[in-house]
């Protein structure tokens, strides 16, 4: 067991996280990921971080939830407002701190009623009040209702968005591998157990909930201030769809997992958009072939892990 | 003072009283056994002890430091959170989880770290994972599973399925254990490992032990008094001397002379 954070196996990922980001880097530098590379880029990423918010709450705790894209609606508004009267780089940190909190409180106004459900139940409700969120903002004021903002300052890159990508899965990942965490995937494999053993399942349920709403706020605000307009219609009940599908695509519970479909379904949108009409159809087609040949998801549970990989090197 | 007392404990379902009436209590130290024919309402009083249901009518007082403190109805994670746990007649443990994990997590109460610990990984949460998991390994020996603590909990044979729950419900750091049917579908050999477990656990642990068994030679074995609950009363209370000559438990189980 280890004892500290510096370690090899942890210096291996910053290793990591560093080249990945000095390739990119490279690549936009050097001219040869243009701007509309860039956009998928960046798409890629805010759905990862999305994705990997909603495992933590579908993949750890085992609560079927459908209304993620209400906490990303609720972040890039709060988020893009402030940003607005405040365009410098504070304005961004203050855009993302407060869209955070108020995803969270919101989160945990429909978590407490709400996560008393369960299976089908749950996904149903959580789906109403996303819906709830985003009518909400269509009919306000300060929102500028259906027509949504715009002109919002360009405060986002991909440097920052890298950045919030790296944090949120130190987060969620640190947090599933703790006490809490295994509170929580607890629950999600046998409720009555973990209650006898003193789990409080309402308290590990909103925890894990209210943490994923928060970091898709985050994914929210980053979404608005790289691409300057936002509307209510974007945060449907279709976005929340997209980010399951990237989650069940990648195997519930896996952050690895989420990754990996987070950028194979992005790509396989953007080599597809000249075919218009058959995008979807291909797109649809082939989740269907992962549901059928792999139905626990590309990776199932699995993690990438240097030790595993190391495991694996000796034999 | 007793440990735990039940008074005129009642269970309805439906019209159905799958418990009722039932005065029961355990003392410090005690190995007591639970007997019944099927569907006497043994596990439903299990059930009702550990906060799973709620009574439909009669008590339950736990003693708490030096005071009675009236547990029925209080939520399962409170009722564990003050001392008492249990294992499941069909085994429920964290199938997808490791054997170690499946004892941390039932520690994870008197877990010291909070969430910023553990999202930053502070030097506290190195040191409580470091001593949860020392415990763990502890509670594992105990049970016999310590060499097979990375496995997943479902790919244990059964019987050692059943210690590892014991192990699990050890870690709640209880100080009454309910056991129900730890010995079913056990081998001769297995059930009488178990038997020396139990012994070992009420003596090493200071336990008070309360045991719902079918297999009668385990609990003339162990137990030290015996309750034995029919259609959900009470019909006996005894040394298991005088549980066997007891005309009424003899006519529940074998039925009357004709």
């Amino acid at each position: 067991m280890n004892k500290g954070v510096i370690n090899k196996l942890n210096a291996c990922w910053l290793l990591l996280i560093i080249v990945i980001y000095a390739l990119i880097q490279g690549l936009i530098g050097v001219g040869i990921l243009n701007y509309y590379y860039q956009i998928t880029l960046i798409t890629i990423c805010l759905n990862i971080i999305l994705a990997i918010s909603l495992n933590l709450v579908i993949g750890v705790c085992g609560q079927f939830s459908l209304g993620h894209a209400g906490f990303m609606c609720v972040g890039a508004y709060v988020g893009a407002l402030i940003v607005q009267s405040n365009p410098t780089i504070v304005g961004l940190i203050i855009g993302l701190v407060v869209g955070m909190i108020f995803s969270g409180l919101v989160s945990l106004i429909v978590a407490i009623p709400v996560l008393r459900l369960r299976g089908d139940y749950l996904a149903i409700a959580t789906l109403g009040f996303a819906e709830i969120i985003r009518i909400i903002v269509q009919n306000m004021e300060i929102t500028k209702g259906a027509s949504g903002l715009t002109n919002i300052p360009k405060m986002t890159s991909f440097t920052i968005v890298y950045i919030a990508l790296v944090l949120a899965l130190i987060v969620i990942v640190n947090f599933g591998r703790s006490s809490h965490g295994r509170a929580c995937i607890a629950i999600r494999e046998d409720e009555i157990a973990a209650e006898a053993m003193g789990i409080n399942l309402t308290r590990y349920k909103c925890t894990a909930f209210v943490i994923g709403a928060m970091i898709a706020a985050v994914a929210g605000t980053l979404y608005a201030t790289y691409f300057r307009v936002i509307k209510p219609d974007i945060f449907s009940f279709n976005k929340s769809i997209d980010i399951l599908v990237i989650v069940v695509f990648g195997g519930m519970g896996s952050m690895t997992g989420s990754i990996i479909a987070g950028i194979v379904l992005g790509l396989i949108n953007m080599f597809l958009q000249p075919y218009a009409e058959l995008r979807m159809i291909f797109y649809a087609i082939s989740i269907v072939l992962i549901m059928i040949f792999r139905p626990q998801g590309l990776l199932g549970t699995k993690e990438f892990t240097f030790s595993g990989l190391r495991k694996k090197g000796g034999k | 003072m007793a440990l735990l007392q039940t008074k005129r404990l009642t269970r309805n379902f439906g019209g159905l009283a799958a418990v009722s009436d039932v005065n029961l209590t355990l003392e410090d130290n005690e190995l007591v056994g639970l007997i019944g024919p099927n569907g006497a309402g043994k596990t439903t009083l299990f059930n009702l002890l550990t906060g799973v249901y709620e009574p439909s009518k009669g008590t339950i007082e736990l003693r708490v430091g030096k005071e009675m403190q009236s547990i029925g109805g209080m939520k399962a994670h409170k009722v564990s959170q003050l001392g008492l746990a249990r294992t499941f007649q069909n085994i429920r443990l964290f199938k997808n989880m490791k054997v170690y994990e499946n004892v941390t997590l039932a520690m994870h109460k008197d877990c010291k770290y909070g969430l910023l610990s553990a999202f930053l990984r502070l030097p506290s949460f190195y040191k409580e994972e470091q001593r949860m998991y020392d415990k763990a390994m502890e509670l594992l020996k105990l049970v016999g599973l310590d060499s097979k603590k990375d496995e997943l909990a479902k790919n244990l044979p059964y019987g050692e399925q059943r210690r590892l729950e014991i192990a699990r419900a050890m870690a709640t750091n209880p100080t009454i254990l309910f056991l129900d049917e730890p010995a079913a579908g056990m081998n001769p050999q297995e059930t009488h490992d178990l038997t020396e477990l139990i012994r070992k656990i009420k003596e090493e642990y200071n336990m008070t032990i309360l045991l719902i068994e079918h297999d009668m030679s385990l609990v003339m074995n162990v137990c030290e008094r015996i309750y034995v609950l029919d259609y959900g009363r009470m019909i006996a209370n005894g040394t298991p001397e005088e549980i066997k000559h007891n005309p009424r438990v003899i006519e529940a189980y074998l039925g009357e002379e004709v």
